[in-house]
């Protein structure tokens, strides 16, 4: 019992000290184009932190290709690539079978070098699904993380099937008979999962520890690894730059964005939500794309949210 | 010393495929090139090449794959044709604006619909503006020599740009013909080792596919364009050094008994040969016809064409494919326009036959030279022809 406590302290303690380890060195520099607060610039800046140098990544087309790499300039200070929108996934998968050759023929340095590959949530679980799939099923020795701001950001804040459950975007308007987006969000971590590769994974930029954590684990671990990393976006959300990270606290502590792990399809919550949940309105009205909703509307989505998140917790406690 | 072989051409092709040492293929599946692929992994399973074989879920994953690899450093290949290709376009112009030196081989196969999978130029003339050096090969042993000199050409280093090879589906992929395959010593003296110009590793870290705003694109085009017209010289290079050491000589536009011809026919592909049949029969009733055959689809030979038809009366263009509502065949809408400023063009004619898999026989050249012979006095009344339809 002491030692647990001791252990907890220590825990506690490790918190406040550990942003001081993290790297210092930053691969995804100023001076790019995002808005104003944010969160999926912030997302991409953690990630290379965590990958570091010894890291060649592919990115689909999307807000963070366009604000990061406006000819002649880049923001990236790792190996990077953009092809197009659909393709991260493939690109990647073909970086790393060259890698992969060229170390064995001895015309590379002999090290491992991983292979990252990113995009939006459109890229992710709409157009670019299938390739990503292929991915993940042939084994290649990548780490794919999906930056989930909810919609089709670069092009105007279109629905995606990543886009919640009543929020209003252009292609899903509230209106005089519609209360936003009518479908409820695809579940892309689980769709991973039944890849049954060796690492899934949630995170967000507000838990930057345990989103870099997440990252480290992930590229040791040699095959396909999937994090998807949630990304408040102040303009598409119609929510304050300075809420950002609140948002990203907001959507853990309601129960909406539960940050876990799948690792060898053992799951594992990895930022305990509190025992008390919040009721998930806290989240909602600090963004514009819900404030149509009526009570009502928002105890359908409650309802919806417990139910998720109790099916997640059966998973947990299995294990 | 190069070995005298009876084999399928598709088999071939990969043969060829690997004694270019490649690092990665990246293919799907689909008739007719799929033997390709096929003996290609067998190869690779073998363990007598080498490389990465990947079987990715689309051709547009196939092209994406090809275009990694090549970013990061290695020499790679796929191989496709109709509804594959067409799968994989919004890929073809990336690869080529990257200036990535990867190689396709087309199984020529019409597209969509109706569905059909055998022969015609459907599939790669939708492709024609997407800046990739573009062969087009008229038997098995074409297919294996432009396939060794497809590698050389696009990794020089006044080219770096994709290229591709046209491989008549069917009448090309499955014939078993007799050919010569050179060995591993001739293939490596010929082509040297893959030098990437950049290439994506930590120790150098670089930025590539950025996107580009209205003060660059059009530079950036434009310098994509000269790298495809000067790449003209390199291949004429690269396709005199394939004489020397291998004998068998190719040019942009190859003449068939076309000294003193009135008459022109103009084809591209496998139809070539069976072109070169009627010309010997007219030519033996003392008809001065004679043949052109096109290898270099792009970059297009503007110049050589303009000499091969100094003096002619009439050329007959044949296309494989038709551009609906436009100029007829893709390949005679383009040399109308190349030899509209030509003060003593010819009449031109044309002629698109062979869509979808229809025989295209000797009889059919001869009919298409005897009406072509008339076009000196009378042009005709349609821009173009499309032949043996059943009414
Ligand atoms: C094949 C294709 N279709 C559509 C587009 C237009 N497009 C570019 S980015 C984008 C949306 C990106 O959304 P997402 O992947 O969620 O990334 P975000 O911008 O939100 O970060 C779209 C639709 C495109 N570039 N390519
Ligand atoms: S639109 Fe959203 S995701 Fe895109 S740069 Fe702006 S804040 Fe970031
Ligand atoms: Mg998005």
């Amino acid at each position: 019992m002491k030692k647990a406590k001791q252990i907890k302290d220590l825990v506690t303690d490790f918190d406040l000290y550990a942003p001081k380890l993290v790297e210092k060195e930053e691969y995804f520099v100023s001076g790019h184009r995002a808005c104003q607060g944010c969160g999926e610039a912030l997302a991409v800046r953690l990630m290379t932190k965590a990958l570091g140098r010894n890291a060649v990544i592919t990115c689909a087309t999307g807000c963070m290709e366009i604000i990061s790499s406006n000819y002649p300039f880049t923001a990236w200070k790792n190996p990077w690539v953009h092809v197009a929108f659909p393709n991260a996934a493939s690109v990647g998968s073909g970086v790393e079978a060259g890698l992969k050759t060229l170390r064995r023929k001895g015309r590379i340095p002999d090290r491992r070098v991983k292979v990252v590959s990113m995009g939006g949530d459109g890229g992710t679980a709409d157009i670019g699904l299938q390739a990503l799939s292929g991915a993940m099923e042939r084994g290649h020795d990548m780490l794919y993380v999906c930056f989930d701001n909810e919609a089709y950001m670069n092009t105007g804040i279109q629905r995606s099937s990543a886009t919640p459950f009543g929020a209003s975007t252009t292609t899903a308007p509230a209106g005089k008979t519609s209360f936003g987006n009518r479908r409820w969000k695809k579940n892309m971590p689980e769709i991973m999962a039944a890849h049954g590769i060796p690492y899934v994974a949630t995170a967000s930029h507000s838990y930057p520890l345990d989103f870099m954590n997440k990252v480290k684990k992930a590229v040791n671990i040699e095959g396909p690894c999937y994090i998807h990393c949630y990304s408040a976006c102040p303009t598409g959300w119609r929510s304050a730059s300075n809420a950002t990270v609140k948002l990203g606290r907001l959507v853990v502590e309601t129960g909406m964005f539960p940050l876990y792990e799948i690792e060898d399809g053992i799951y594992k919550m990895t930022v305990d939500p509190p025992t008390k949940r919040r009721p998930i309105e806290d989240y909602l009205k600090l963004q514009g794309r819900f404030r149509h909703l009526t009570p009502d509307q928002i105890k359908y989505i409650q309802e919806r949210v417990d139910v998720e998140f109790d099916k997640l917790m059966k998973k947990i406690n299995k294990n | 010393m190069s070995k005298r072989i009876g084999m399928e051409v598709a088999i071939a092709a990969a043969e060829a495929v690997a004694l270019c040492r490649i690092d990665v293929a990246a293919v799907y599946p689909i008739t007719p090139s799929t033997h390709i692929a096929e003996h290609l992994s067998d190869i690779v399973s073998n363990g007598e090449l080498d490389a990465e074989f990947m079987t990715v879920e689309s051709e547009h994953s196939a092209m994406s794959a090809i275009i990694g690899a090549s970013t990061a450093g290695a020499r790679a290949f796929t191989a496709t044709g109709s509804q594959g290709l067409m799968y994989m376009h919004e890929m073809l112009p990336v690869a080529s604006a990257m200036r990535l030196p990867v190689v396709m081989a087309i199984g020529n196969r019409a597209v969509s619909g109706p569905l059909n999978i055998l022969n015609d130029h459907g599939d790669i003339m939708m492709e024609r503006d997407a800046g990739w050096i573009s062969l087009f090969a008229q038997n098995g042993q074409e297919v294996i020599d432009m396939i060794i000199q497809a590698f050389k050409i696009a990794e020089h280093r006044d080219v770096m740009l994709p290229v591709n090879v046209s491989i008549d589906g069917f009448i090309l992929t499955h014939m078993v013909e007799a050919m010569e395959m050179p060995d591993q010593e001739e293939v490596d003296r010929f082509l040297p080792p893959f030098k990437p110009f950049e290439t994506l590793h930590p120790d150098q870290p670089v930025s590539m596919g950025a996107f580009a705003g209205n003060d660059i694109y059009t530079e950036i085009s434009k310098s994509k364009d000269m790298a495809l017209v000067n790449s003209k010289k390199t291949i004429l290079q690269v396709w005199k050094e394939w004489k020397k050491q291998f004998g068998r000589s190719y040019e942009p536009i190859e003449s068939y008994k076309t000294d003193n011809a009135e008459i022109l026919i103009l084809t591209m592909g496998s139809m070539s040969e069976t072109a070169e049949i009627a010309i010997d029969s007219l030519r033996a009733k003392g008809m001065p016809v004679g043949l052109l055959k096109l290898k270099l689809w792009r970059p297009f030979p503007y110049d050589e064409l303009k000499k091969a038809v100094k003096g002619v009366k009439v050329l007959a263009v044949i296309d494989r494919a038709i551009s609906y509502g436009g100029s007829g065949g893709p390949v005679c809408g383009e040399i109308r326009s190349a030899l509209y400023d030509e003060r003593n063009r010819p009449a031109i004619v044309n002629y698109i036959i062979g869509l979808g898999g229809r025989d295209v026989t000797p009889e059919d050249f001869m009919m298409i030279a005897k009406a072509a012979s008339q076009a000196e006095k009378k042009a005709p009344k349609d821009r173009y022809v499309i032949y043996g339809v059943r009414e």
